[in-house]
């Protein structure tokens, strides 16, 4: 199908970008990289009178560091350059290991990481990711900004905590804890395909192999990317046995309220965290 | 209806029309463009039968509206062969492999692969497969348009190999 008619405006500026959206407010939707907008446009599920094409808005994409070593991430900064960044396979390697299974190659040229936290899919692998890794997402209006916690941003599906004057920015990374080890992992039944069950694993052990430091965040699991407290819980002080691994993971499946689909029931979504958990952690400790 | 303009360069031409936003780059090719060899499979990303190159990347031409392009250049599957119809050395390996059978999906696979080999000249299969993982075939099994990549790749280390003497 195509879409119906709307007004095009490329912004020329964030400041552009802002003003307009103050003038239109729900009205118009920003244009990021297009790959979950567009679709949703293409068979007018979404069908703002206004788009506000942020593509030549050069500010808004980048990778860097603030002198505190966090990662800041510029809302429109290319999937495929998040997955290809060599300092980040260094320093956050969960990123680019969740990025390889959004959706495709080519969609990964064009995609956006902040179009992608914004469109608020609850399959999206990377929310899962930056949930994982306790991420901060930076929000801009004509009138100020502020710095929104992750596990405050998603508000349900296709639903986050921007304000209708409001454009994410930055996504802000705190650096691992050192020594921790990371692992993404999903199941989907095609490679690209939404996972129907993921997880993203941190996890940290001293040096007599006692866990100090876990957070597990799953995506499909939810309205929104859910964190597996009780079972980071669980392994916290504890020897990451393979009976605790699989403890920790029977945990992760009863912690979520998968929505099933027509690929997988809730059931068998709460099976695959089970076992996806469970395997990601032995891999991440591996 | 509005009326936008968009000034494109296609395939070595620049283009310059005046069109509606809502209309996507996959309908302004084919049909404001006149060029049809960029195929319409799904219209929401996920068949790869619309993929063209971008500035040099491939991407969804099904999830762009033609006016977000002007300046930019684009390349679509008409554009891959040199000016005199010769083919380039994926096409031919595509032709020597038996990689096309309905061809509907031959013209998204050629301009992904024109720039995976661009940027890997000596894939494992493991890598073309994850290369076209966004590009779906009904007809082939994808196994003679893997075999057609690693002929192209094993073509043009030999033919570098013969200009580096």
């Amino acid at each position: 199908m195509k879409p119906p008619a709307f007004e095009y405006v490329a912004a020329e500026s964030e400041e552009h970008a802002l003003e307009l959206k103050a003038r239109y407010g729900d009205d118009a939707r920003f244009l990021a990289g297009g790959q979950s907008l567009v679709p949703a446009m293409n068979y007018r599920l979404v069908q703002p009178a206004v788009l506000i094409d942020l593509n030549r808005v050069e500010s808004l994409a980048g990778i860097g560091k603030s002198k505190d070593g966090k990662t800041r991430i510029g809302a429109m900064t290319r999937h495929r350059s998040v997955e290809r960044d060599a300092v980040l396979a260094w320093e956050q390697p969960l990123l680019g290991a969740a990025m390889r299974n959004v959706a495709h190659p080519q969609v990964r040229n064009r995609g956006t990481l902040g179009g992608n936290l914004a469109h608020a899919d609850p399959a999206s692998e990377m929310p899962a990711a930056l949930l994982a890794l306790d991420a901060q997402v930076l929000a801009r209006s004509s009138k100020g900004e502020r710095q929104i916690r992750l596990d405050q941003f998603f508000k349900g599906v296709y639903s986050t905590a921007l304000t209708e004057a409001e454009m994410l920015v930055e996504i802000v990374v705190p650096p691992l804890p050192s020594n921790a080890r990371t692992c993404f992992m999903e199941i989907a039944r095609r490679r690209g395909d939404f996972a129907m069950m993921g997880v993203a694993v941190v996890v940290k052990t001293d040096d007599a192999c006692i866990c100090r430091f876990a957070r597990i965040a799953l995506c499909n699991a939810g309205p929104g990317p859910v964190l597996a407290r009780k079972s980071a819980d669980m392994l916290m002080g504890h020897s990451p046995s393979d009976d605790a691994l699989k403890a920790a993971a029977d945990a992760a499946a009863q912690e979520i309220d998968p929505p099933g689909s027509l690929q997988a029931s809730p059931d068998y979504q709460r099976h695959l965290a089970r076992v996806v958990t469970y395997r990601a952690l032995r891999a991440a400790l591996a | 209806m509005n009326s936008v303009p968009v000034r494109v360069k296609i395939n070595d031409v620049w283009q310059e029309r005046t069109v509606e936003s809502r209309l996507l780059l996959s309908d302004f090719l084919r049909h404001v463009v006149g060029l049809t060899g960029t195929r319409v499979g799904c219209e929401h990303g996920v068949c790869g039968a619309c993929t063209i190159i971008l500035d040099g990347v491939p991407v969804r031409s099904c999830l762009l509206f033609a006016v977000q392009t002007t300046g930019c250049e684009i390349r679509t599957v008409e554009g891959l062969a040199a000016p005199d119809g010769t083919l380039s050395l994926l096409q031919e390996a595509f032709r020597d492999k038996h990689a096309v059978q309905c061809g509907y999906c031959t013209s998204g696979m050629l301009t992904t692969l024109t720039v995976f080999l661009s940027e890997n000249d000596d894939p494992s299969e493991e890598e073309v497969r994850e290369a076209i993982s966004g590009n779906l075939c009904r007809c082939t099994g994808y196994q003679n348009i893997v075999a057609a990549v690693l002929l192209a790749a094993e073509r043009s280390r030999k033919k570098e190999g013969v200009a580096n003497g």
